[in-house]
């Protein structure tokens, strides 16, 4: 119990520095991430370059604080998307008529059987390389997982007996479901949300590895794992970096998403 | 020899001893009782004869004797060695006591395995067991599934399981609540059939009249102490404590003395039926009389809340016709009212929304929401709590609050009690009853328990199958009952 909530208080902490990086990356990088000095490359961690520099000799340090803005937006981005479009189409799907709902659940399912990486792949490759497409992609990818648990949430607080209780009260049946149906599913969604950010980060980042997410010279933790690949022996640090930026990342929204999720099924039962 | 021998037994968890200093004694072919509400330690005890308590539980006695093993300091595997084949529990949930994946016959046969008991006849010896509990269909039930069975067949084959390896020592916690009337009060003469054969029983319960029908002994627990004991006549004829009196009065059923006087007909109900993959309502015909309450009991299944259901007319008969003598306000309270309100909302808000539905303009809800809770008795602080922080006797009373909110002329209860205490329960029906009186409310009481239907209504319908098999005054239909189920029913609850 006591591992766990320092656990908890680490990963907050650290996801903590990942948002003051995104959002005021010169308060912990003074140097530009984008400047080259090829006099300086290949330089190991040191005094002058906290982590480095790459091939270019541009400080890794501040390309990996100046890179948390697009990786982690973007996968914050498409959850937060993959979450909207799913709480729509999902509680919509849970009160149409049967054809309409069954046409939804379909499509859903052939989504659903694809790999999520592979379905985010070939977004890609049909709308073409970039940030915002990336986001698109992995929020398709992950979209179908958000619209079933909206429809089936939907469906079993329609019949719920304290939304039933509240139309023999009177309550009109479109306030019943705006009042007390949709918050119910946007709250088991959230709960969805916290854990799929992580693995919606990753996505990107491997999108990015792949040279599929935004260009270089553009600072980004999945491009800079891709960059340092050709010199791991000589300079493991461009590639180290950035490769644990996005582990600990990703570890700490699980860890926090997980918590989260024990605390709304402790509340429940 | 004592099969059970127990000395100053202490439980203390999360800093409170919550079993503090509890000693009994229980011999072979003895049947010994041990009831009180829920939080009074009866389980805890219970699990400790069996060393099942939670990790975090301390647990103390000066003297644990089980079958004449020394238990005070056993370890988990001694445990092991001990449960099963020298006591052996039958718990309330059948459902999720039994392997959902497994058939009953292994499912009996494991204590068998465990213990390496079985000779030659494994299968033999579990039909012979099958039988012994009364199981109908023994041949057949063996390859059944849990699901497959009746809620009083699943409990016969835990109490089969549990007899599987002999055990000197059977405990039985709260195994007949679950249960319908006539089922209980067969698995009751079964348990006390196992104690005639000579084995050790523990019954644990909250109902007097259960105890009544199976214990020898009783024992009364309240916050975690015994506060009497003995007979179970004596301690039904002349309970000591007030504690114990509530106890044993929730469990008698005497007709209410005084009836309310015979007004006109509200409702007039003819040929109502409604089915869904089977007939749940056939044919009800009866009339609902102002200012009464009418009582509708029967079994689980027995279609009382399908009926209670169309009076509210959240659902729509297939045939008959329900006659309002005049527009009338009816409102339903759940029989879950966890499940009624709405777990995010605080029970200001979702009495604001009644009053809302009910056209009370906004500038005036908040007093009317105190109002409202002032009324059905709950401390105003309250009413910023989520449903799920109340007590059960809170959250009935929040829901009768909600009810009254839309002013109603009628209130339908559907077991507003059953899931209630002994003395939440009488706090509860008293406060129904002054709001029948103030309010001049004609009440629908839809209950399985008969002391409940003795105690608040004026006439009753008597539910079996769908059918309305006897109906009238309650004091006559209790006095002279005509239809057979209805004498079996009294005779189960008695």
């Amino acid at each position: 119990m006591r591992a766990r909530m320092i656990g908890m208080w680490v990963a907050g902490a650290f996801l903590a520095l990942v948002a003051l990086a995104a959002f005021a990356p010169d308060l912990l990088a003074s140097q530009d991430p984008l400047q080259t000095d090829v006099r300086a490359a290949l330089q190991p961690p040191g005094a002058a370059h906290l982590f480095g520099t790459d091939q270019s000799g541009r400080d890794v340090f501040s390309r990996v604080v100046h890179g948390a803005a697009r990786s982690a937006g973007i996968g914050l981005l498409a959850t937060v998307l993959a979450l909207m479009v799913g709480l729509v189409v999902g509680a919509l799907s849970g009160i149409a008529p049967r054809p309409v709902d069954a046409v939804t659940m379909r499509l859903t399912d052939i989504l659903l059987a694809f790999p999520e990486f592979l379905v985010a792949l070939i977004v890609v490759a049909v709308l073409g390389p970039g940030g915002v497409n990336v986001a698109i992609a992995v929020t398709i990818a992950a979209v179908p997982v958000y619209i079933r648990l909206a429809r089936t949430q939907t469906r079993t607080l329609r019949v719920a007996e304290h939304v039933e209780a509240a139309r023999i009260l009177g309550v009109g049946p479109m306030r019943a479901f705006t009042r007390h149906v949709v918050p119910g599913v946007f709250g088991a969604l959230s709960v969805l949300a916290t854990i799929g950010i992580g693995s919606a980060i990753l996505a990107a980042a491997g999108l990015s590895f792949l040279g599929l997410g935004p260009a270089e010279p553009d600072p980004e933790w999945g491009l800079m794992l891709a960059g340092g690949r050709n010199v791991l022996g000589r300079a493991w640090w461009i590639s180290v970096f950035p490769g644990l930026a996005i582990t600990l990342t990703v570890i700490s929204a699980t860890v926090i998403g997980r918590t989260l999720r024990a605390r709304a099924d402790g509340s429940a039962s | 020899m004592t099969a059970v021998d127990v000395q100053e037994l202490r439980v203390r968890m999360a800093g409170r001893t919550v079993v503090d200093g509890v000693s009994f004694t229980v011999a072979p072919g003895e049947c010994v009782a041990i009831v009180g509400e829920s939080g009074a330690g009866k389980s805890l005890t219970a699990r400790a004869l069996l060393g099942l308590l939670p990790e975090t539980a301390v647990v103390s006695a000066s003297r644990l004797e089980i079958a004449g093993t020394d238990a005070a300091e056993l370890s988990e595997s001694g445990w092991r060695r001990l449960r099963g084949r020298s006591i052996a529990l039958v718990s309330q949930d059948s459902l999720s006591a039994l392997d959902p994946l497994r058939r009953i016959g292994r499912e009996v046969a494991e204590p068998m395995e465990i213990h390496g008991l079985h000779g030659a006849d494994r299968d033999g010896r579990v039909r012979e067991l099958l039988t012994s509990v009364s199981m109908p269909d023994p041949q057949r039930t063996v390859r059944s599934r849990p699901h497959e069975l009746s809620g009083g067949m699943r409990q016969r084959a835990l109490i089969a399981s549990a007899l599987a390896a002999d055990p000197t020592v059977l405990v039985a916690d709260e195994a007949t609540t679950a249960l319908d009337a006539t089922v209980q009060a067969r698995i009751l003469d079964l348990l006390r059939r196992i104690a005639d054969a000579g084995t050790a029983v523990v019954f644990i319960s909250h109902d007097f009249a259960a105890v009544r029908r199976v214990a020898d002994r009783v024992l009364v627990m309240r916050d975690g102490v015994i506060v009497e004991q003995g007979a179970v006549d004596e301690v039904m004829r002349a309970p000591r404590s007030e504690y114990t009196r509530a106890l044993v009065a929730a469990s008698t059923s005497a007709p209410r003395a005084q009836t309310r006087p015979e007004g006109g007909a509200v409702l007039r109900v003819l040929d109502l039926s409604v089915a869904f993959d089977r007939p749940a309502v056939v044919g009800a015909t009866f009339t609902l009389s102002a200012g009464r309450t009418l009582g509708i009991v029967g079994e689980s299944g027995s279609g009382k809340t399908t009926l209670a259901r169309m009076l509210v007319g959240v659902q729509h008969p297939d045939a008959g016709e329900l006659v309002w003598a005049s527009p009338q306000r009816v409102q339903l309270v759940h029989q879950n009212p966890l499940g009624a309100f709405d777990p995010r909302w605080t029970i200001a808000r979702s009495l604001a929304e009644a009053l809302q539905a009910a056209g009370v303009p906004r500038a005036e809800r908040p007093e009317r929401v105190a109002g409202l809770l002032a009324e059905v008795g709950l401390d105003p602080e309250l009413a910023g709590r989520r449903p799920r922080q109340l007590s059960g006797g809170q959250r009935q009373r929040a829901a009768n609050a909600r009810a009254l909110a839309a002013d109603p002329t009628v209130l339908v209860l559907d077991e507003p009690v059953s899931a209630l205490d002994p003395t939440v329960r009488g706090q509860v029906l008293a406060l129904l009853d002054r709001l029948q009186q103030e309010r001049e409310l004609t009440m629908v009481f839809v209950s399985h328990d008969l002391a409940v239907i003795a105690a608040v209504c004026d006439d009753v319908l008597v539910m079996q199958d769908g059918l309305i098999v006897e109906q009238g005054p309650v004091a006559d239909v209790f006095a002279a009952p005509r239809h057979p189920f209805t004498r079996e029913l009294l005779a189960a609850g008695s």
